[in-house]
């Protein structure tokens, strides 16, 4: 088991590795790190003194190496242009709102799916199964701007009920002096639902078919045909037999889709006015800030590769045939 | 020649599409989006990406059935003057660009280095796949982002919205190859073992025959499956991308651009903006699901739903 | 005389898009206290969808469409699911083919094994781990302490095998069903657990049924046997009488097909054609086409399944008198 652990953990790091030299070579290519450090209003003689002290002319292995060694040691993904602040700091403020949005779609898509897919895969005959699977196929259709503009419409604009920009109101988290949440706050939470409701309809229709059709699929095993033929109750053979096995695929599938909420999480904050990562990403590229940009891919590629590794880890805890064998 | 239409006629897949109506609206629909978006330039009444045609003063008229609308725009107009209609249809013709040769992009790719590593397998299959994992890891909606928000601040706009069709297509087939690399992937496999390959390499064919003129054509129906699904999301993507404004430029818009045009005066009245680019793109998305869901339902015998 | 187990006139149906297909077409026969025996044909023959049948538990789209499946007095076949339920895995237990597919991957085996005695005896975990043991130990799986929180992946295709076995034998069923129990396991494991079957199957006068395509399987462990033939029993009787003198030409042909009869160096005995799938079953007598005594007869009615033998054999075939000994050509 420590054996598979510490395999993928190599492999994550690796993979950050591959990462930060693409993202190190583009901005090494393309952004000025001068200017992000003292602005655009200095003479060519000074820039050439502050490029030599900065290391810029030094040849390009030994300042990725000083790129990475910076990051993982002091945390410094370089300096934003833009918010004359440092990188990571500037991200680490903008964390919080987009990890709440995601957190928040994550749970309405579990609490949802879960029993829906389960109940769809046990009566795919019923009214509500034929409903849902029709209209999961237009949900898949319907792009999520699209989605979380007709429900600005809708709840912000035409009844008035809920709030149609913003976080609303934040209080600190835990004390912990950085993270502002909205979670904790009436004001905050109501701020939360349009996004989180808009975010998760692209999602929903996936999980409640794979569900559904990953159950389908159990339940027409052997080994489920064999726990009939032993006489076990039926609330036995589908929560415990099949259940089980229909949450591992569920399970890999939803680590990915995590990193795709990530992705969406930026049309749903440009919608939303939501103050998190992808609007300042937004902004970072309308106003040419490179170093911001790397510094963000960087980010990413560490939450990506976090929660891949994680889902696969909790995997093999789940599916002990994989951790024998060692490779999926 | 002859027989394999006649074949067709009496096969299987015609019989169960005559039968089921939805596979036919849908297909209906989408070939009357193909053949509006091929005659886009003699049908709509303009063309929008033409500044000639666009006077700033027309902008935000309203469709024709309202107050103020006139027939010269049926649908309204856009916030700078444009004829609705027209470019719903020339975004439409976009969009169907983009999304093919994105895919058609990402097929030939995925397929070859997915056909390799599925029959070399050992190193060529373990570093291949690598890579797919590697990619995989990240959605290729960011991926997507990503390249175009560096192509924009390297570049710059304006060479960016010169190479915008092109460059669309080439981002977003190098962000989703691996979908097709890793399910051809999976069909060479269990085809590699089916003793018609191991009749062929013992008859002495080279490599390259065995895969492609015996193992391609096997895994076809992955390959169709998949393709559908691979159409929907390139142009669900480009309308992404041209929301955020890593798209489509401004000039050229896209349905998504248009949307995202719209969104400021939604609220403030002009709502046709939004809402028939809005409407169109997803019936489009839609009827191509639609096929798709039918499709799979085809063309995998495991799903019989008896 | 009643029987533990009398089935009569079974009938199972498949209802496809395009019409019902029948199955099992009038399937009879009886099986008494710690009898064994076997249900043998080839595939497609249907000897499985009886197996299944007797416990009601056919795979949509099948279903049971006539005859009786009696039971302790009980008609199985009208059984609501409920009541069913008791009966499954408690007074009769099914074996399946292959262990691998039959036992749940992401279960350990002790769960798999308490889970049955607890779904059908008011005991303890304890009292139900302790006889799990028993079991295991019965089927001489070593250190079974061990082996319940293991899973199935970590034993062996013949381990697994004696641990369903084992499964099968926790509730002390009246009968066995085993559904080509070895076919899935290589030919040295094969004898051990036939061997295995058999003897406990006789130490505690389990009934059993062997559905096997394999003859020489049938012939070491049944005291009685049926063949069948596309959806029906052709020939039934003592195994020994029914091997050594096999009346119905299907039996005779497959006796003759066993490589063990020939010279080395002869050709193989082949039955010539192939059996009908459920959708081409010629009219009349089911193996008219193939049969060498075939007559008018044979291709317009079907045989009725008739006593030879003063009562211990059965044939249904048109061409052999009830008295004669139309034996082997």
């Amino acid at each position: 088991m420590i054996v598979f652990i510490i395999r993928r953990v190599v492999q994550a790091i690796f993979v950050m590795l591959i990462i930060s030299l693409v993202g190190f070579s583009i901005k090494d290519q393309i952004g000025d790190p001068v200017r992000d450090l003292v602005g655009e209003r200095v003479t060519p003689a000074e820039r050439a003194v502050i490029a030599e002290r900065m290391g810029l002319n030094d040849p390009f292995l030994t300042q990725y190496f000083r790129f990475v060694k910076n990051a993982v040691t002091k945390g410094d993904l370089g300096r934003s242009f833009l918010y004359n602040k440092p990188n990571l700091e500037v991200i680490l403020g903008k964390a919080p709102a987009t990890i709440e949005l995601v957190f928040g779609t994550a749970l309405i898509i579990i609490v949802v799916s879960l029993p829906l897919g389960v109940y769809c895969a046990l009566r795919p005959k019923s009214i509500l199964s034929r409903f849902t699977m029709s209209f999961s196929t237009l949900g898949v259709s319907m792009p999520v701007f699209l989605t979380a503009i007709l429900l600005i419409f809708l709840f912000a604009i035409h009844w008035q009920i809920l709030p149609s920009y913003g976080r609303g109101e934040t209080v600190d988290l835990f004390g912990l002096g950085w993270w502002e949440t909205g979670m904790l706050t009436a004001d905050g939470l109501l701020h939360l639902i349009l996004p989180c409701v808009s975010l998760s309809t692209l999602m929903l229709p996936l999980f409640i078919r794979l569900i559904r059709s990953e159950m389908m699929e159990v339940l027409e095993t052997e080994y489920i045909k064999y726990a009939w033929a032993k006489g076990l109750s039926p609330a036995r053979v589908w929560m415990v037999h099949a259940f089980k096995n229909t949450l591992l695929p569920v399970i890999t599938v939803f680590g990915v889709q995590i990193g795709i909420m990530f992705a969406f999480t930026l049309l749903t904050e440009l919608v939303f006015q939501w103050p998190g990562m992808g609007f300042m990403f937004l902004e970072a590229v309308n106003r040419a800030d490179i170093s911001l940009l790397i510094a963000y891919l960087v980010v990413v590629a560490t939450i990506f590769t976090a929660v891949n590794t994680i889902v696969d880890i909790l995997y093999g805890f789940i599916n002990p045939t994989v951790r024998i064998a060692g490779t999926k | 020649m002859r027989t394999k239409i006649q074949k067709f006629k009496a096969s299987y897949f015609l019989y169960s599409f005559r039968r089921d109506k939805v596979a036919i609206f849908s297909f209906s629909v989408l070939m009357i989006f193909l053949l509006l978006a091929a005659t886009a330039p003699w049908v709509a009444p303009m063309n929008p990406y033409d500044a000639v045609n666009i006077d700033i003063m027309n902008s935000e008229l309203p469709p024709v059935w309202m107050e103020e609308g006139s027939l010269e725009f049926l649908l309204g107009t856009d916030n700078q003057g444009r004829d609705m209609l027209s470019t719903m249809l020339y975004g439409l013709r976009t969009s169907i660009v983009i999304g093919l040769g994105a895919v058609a992009l990402q097929g030939i790719i995925g397929i070859v280095l997915g056909l390799f590593a599925g029959y070399m397998g050992g190193k060529t299959d373990a570093v291949l796949m690598r890579l797919a994992d590697i990619q995989f890891s990240f959605p290729y909606l960011m991926v997507a982002i990503l390249m175009s928000a560096i192509f924009q601040v390297a570049f710059g706009l304006g060479s960016f919205e010169r190479l915008a069709v092109p460059l669309l297509i080439v981002i977003i087939g190098l962000s989703n190859w691996p979908m097709f690399a890793r399910t051809i992937r999976a069909s060479v496999i269990g085809e590699k073992n089916k003793e018609y390959v191991e009749a062929a390499r013992v008859i002495g064919l080279p490599t390259r025959t065995i895969i492609f003129r015996h193992i391609l054509p096997n895994s076809l129906t992955s390959v169709m499956v998949i393709s559908t699904i691979q159409v929907a999301n390139a142009v669900m993507s480009e309308a992404a991308l041209s929301f955020l404004g890593l798209g489509m430029p401004v000039t050229k818009p896209s349905l998504g651009s248009l949307i995202r045009a719209g969104q400021e005066f939604f609220f403030s009245g002009s709502w046709w903006i939004t809402v028939f680019p809005g409407i169109w793109l997803v019936v489009f998305v839609l009827v191509i699901n639609l096929l798709g869901d039918w499709l799979r339902d085809v063309l995998n015998p495991k799903l019989y739903k008896g | 005389m009643s029987h533990l187990l009398e089935v009569k006139d079974l009938e199972v149906k498949f209802g496809l898009r395009f019409g019902d297909l029948t199955a099992i077409n009038g399937v009879s026969f009886a099986l008494d206290r710690g009898e064994r025996m076997g249900l043998v044909g080839e595939s497609g023959a249907g000897k499985s969808v009886t197996g299944f049948a007797i416990i009601n538990l056919i795979s949509k789209p099948g279903f049971i469409s006539g005859g009786k499946v009696m039971f302790n007095g009980q008609d199985l076949a009208t059984l609501s699911d409920e009541a069913m339920r008791e009966i499954r895995g408690n007074q009769i237990s099914m074996i399946f083919q292959d262990p691998m597919m039959t036992l749940n991957p992401v279960l350990t085996i002790g769960t798999q094994m308490l889970e049955t005695l607890l779904a059908h005896r008011n005991i303890s975990r304890d009292e139900a781990a302790a006889i799990a043991l028993e079991k295991l130990r019965k089927v001489q799986i070593p250190s079974p302490e061990k082996r319940l929180a293991q899973y199935p992946h970590q034993f062996s295709g013949g381990m697994r095998q004696r641990i369903v076995i084992a499964i099968a034998l926790l509730t002390d069923p009246e009968i066995i069903i085993a559904d080509e129990p070895t076919t899935a396991l290589d030919v040295t494991i094969q004898a051990e657990i036939m061997d295995l079957l058999q003897q406990l199957c006789e130490s505690e006068q389990t009934g059993l049924i062997l559905i096997t395509h394999d003859l020489g399987v049938v012939s070491q462990v049944t005291e009685k046997i049926a063949v069948m033939y596309a959806g029906k029993i052709v020939e039934a009787g003592p195994t020994d009488k029914v091997i050594q003198k096999p009346r119905h030409p299907y039996t005779q042909g497959l006796i003759k097909a066993l490589p063990g009869s020939l010279q080395p160096g002869a050709k193989l005995n082949q039955i010539p054609g192939m059996m009908p799938t459920l959708t081409d079953i010629p009219p009349g007598c089911a193996f008219n086409p193939r049969c060498y005594m075939c007559d008018t007869i044979c291709r317009e009615q079907e045989p009725p399944f008739v006593h030879i033998d003063g009562d211990t054999c059965q044939v249904a075939c048109h061409m052999v008198k009830p008295d004669s000994s139309n034996g082997t050509k």
